[in-house]
């Protein structure tokens, strides 16, 4: 490498700039906006500068029930979290051997993802009312957001599994070790930092998921529902605050996985044994 | 029991059980249902169960259902052209262009980042940009560049695809660049040797090789787009239909028998549609 870049470097380098400002500008947009005056629109120019449309997000009057649906979407989260990584771990490990029928459950877990969200939202409300159950958030709801998470924790642990080296585990059972002690101390801590990705999916494709989530979750709206139907009778910037708040909220929450991630990194990296890299 | 456990693949079978079990009854037996209940009947207030083809009927009668799903072809189309130009480029800039590991992992997350936020509140943002009064037009006029603000942009199928390209892209990005990492790049040296241009080793060796990652791509943003409702309404102002929307509409209505059976289609539709797409594909020989 000479350390000169080509003229296209330069074209493709700023169509990635462009990409990314087409990407995060709106959101940083809303974000400057949602700091309007008391008398600001929901464009620009900005008249003033205030916490006005924030302050007005915790009067609980005024803009409906906001942290009662994200209290719901927060525990909504992190049961869909927990149950998507669990599954993920068990139906990965069932993938490393072939088995019967094992083409046609992955088939219908990848049809999972490419059917129309709206089906899986009407099919489940119509079989809860012809069972005569009522849907409510945290078990139509619950289920249905399984469908949309399930896939994507899944896919990446084929993925983990695919490049799993099987060597750390033969070793391991060959000084006796116990299946549940190789999954323990063998494969969970090899695997743990893409079960952090898988987290962050569960969670967060739940906390954001609106279409499988409309017709199931009931009288009690989550997050997404709720803004949604703000969208529809509140025309103030109001709703720039809520989606700032939320936006910060997932990074937030991005920023905690990642971080939770670059740490087991580093652990391990510290921790490795240096076996096999020669005498220095 | 004991013999049970011991036969291959029991044990498999016993840890996809739970995963099986919800997609049985969340799943499968929703769109059993929907199936089912799309040859039931309606009257204003109540649906009952029979095995008519009404709904299909009216459905297949319909000018303006035809008119719809055409629509929401050409949005699918019209946003897989734009996505995959798109997410190729970026991909490409990613993996040829960016040389060390760390800068091409730290600017594909910063691509991947809004996949995990609100797809609702990224939709709300685009409403400054393109209203009568937004920074769109108002920059066009202060740059002389109009004297009137435009009226299309939003609120209109300009509006819809914009949002469709910007919340689907990364769907691209992401098969994209994971198959192009993997491509040798002794290959493309070799290519090189042998005389062939930038051009020539782009249509010769690079897209041949991440074709699978095109499709998988191509397949969610097809799917995506199709099976859209909520973008589509909010968009266009309720002012354009797709199919998810004469869906949601029924629904609305309480008409779930036609709901269904538009469903049904749509369904079908989707299927076929990424059963053509699969020819070109093994998904499972890409993770």
């Amino acid at each position: 490498m000479d350390g000169k870049r080509p003229l296209s470097f330069y074209i493709l380098g700023a169509f990635f700039v462009l990409f990314l400002i087409f990407l995060y500008g709106p959101t940083f947009t809303i974000g400057i906006l949602s700091f309007q005056g008391p008398g600001g629109g929901l464009t620009f120019p900005m008249r003033g500068v205030s916490l006005h449309w924030f302050d007005e997000l915790f009067q609980t009057q005024a803009v409906g029930d906001i942290w009662g649906s994200f209290r719901r979407s927060l525990a909504l989260g992190l049961m869909v979290m927990v149950t998507t990584v669990v599954l993920s771990i068990m139906g990965g490990l069932a993938y490393r051997k072939r088995f019967a029928g094992s083409n046609i459950v992955f088939y219908i877990i990848m049809a999972s993802l490419v059917i129309p969200s709206i089906l899986v939202s009407l099919g489940i409300g119509l079989i809860f009312s012809q069972l005569g159950w009522d849907v409510h958030w945290s078990t139509s709801g619950f289920g249905a957001q399984l469908t949309w998470t399930l896939p994507f924790g899944l896919l990446i642990m084929f993925a983990v599994f695919n490049r799993f080296n099987p060597a750390y585990e033969e070793a391991a059972r060959d000084q006796g070790a116990t299946s549940w002690q190789v999954f323990q101390h063998i494969v969970l801590p090899l695997i743990a930092p893409s079960l952090i990705g898988v987290a962050l999916f569960g969670f967060t494709l739940s906390y954001d998921e609106f279409a499988r989530t409309l017709l199931t979750s009931g009288s009690y709206n989550t997050l997404p529902l709720e803004i949604f139907g703000m969208t529809t009778n509140v025309t103030s910037p109001v709703l720039y605050a809520l989606g700032t708040l939320t936006t910060l909220f997932s990074l937030s929450i991005i920023g905690v996985f990642l971080c939770i991630a670059l740490f087991i990194q580093r652990r391990r990296a510290k921790q490795g044994s240096d076996a096999g890299k020669g005498m220095v | 029991m004991e013999r049970l456990f011991r036969r291959p693949g029991a044990q498999s079978w016993m840890l996809v059980s739970p995963i099986m079990l919800i997609l049985v009854f969340f799943l499968l037996m929703p769109i059993g249902m929907i199936t089912a209940v799309s040859f039931w009947g309606s009257t204003e207030f109540s649906i009952y169960p029979a095995f008519q083809f009404d709904n299909y009927e009216y459905l297949f009668g319909s000018q303006v259902v035809w008119n719809v799903f055409i629509k929401t072809f050409t949005f699918a189309l019209i946003t897989w052209a734009i996505t995959l130009s798109i997410g190729f480029t970026v991909a490409y800039f990613l993996t040829f262009h960016v040389h060390t590991l760390t800068w091409q992992i730290t600017l594909f997350l910063l691509c991947t980042i809004p996949f995990w936020t609100s797809n609702i509140i990224r939709m709300i943002s685009w409403v400054p940009f393109l209203g009568r009064n937004g920074i769109a037009n108002q920059s066009l006029i202060g740059m002389g560049l109009i004297d009137e603000p435009l009226e299309w942009l939003l609120f209109s199928d300009f509006a819809v695809i914009l949002a469709f390209v910007h919340l689907y892209t990364l769907f691209m990005v992401v098969p994209i660049f994971n198959t192009m990492m993997r491509i040798d790049k002794s290959l493309i040296e070799a290519a090189r040797d042998g005389g062939a241009s930038g051009f020539q080793i782009l249509t010769n060796v690079i897209i041949p090789l991440t074709k699978p990652g095109i499709m998988i791509g191509s397949i969610f943003v097809v799917a995506l787009v199709m099976g859209d409702f909520i973008t589509v309404r909010f968009m266009s102002g309720s002012q354009i239909a797709n199919v998810g929307r004469l869906i949601s509409n029924d629904i609305g209505l309480l008409q779930y028998p036609s709901a269904a059976a538009t469903a049904v289609v749509l369904l079908c539709t989707v299927l076929i549609t990424i059963a053509i797409m699969l020819r070109f594909v093994d998904i499972r020989k890409e993770l």
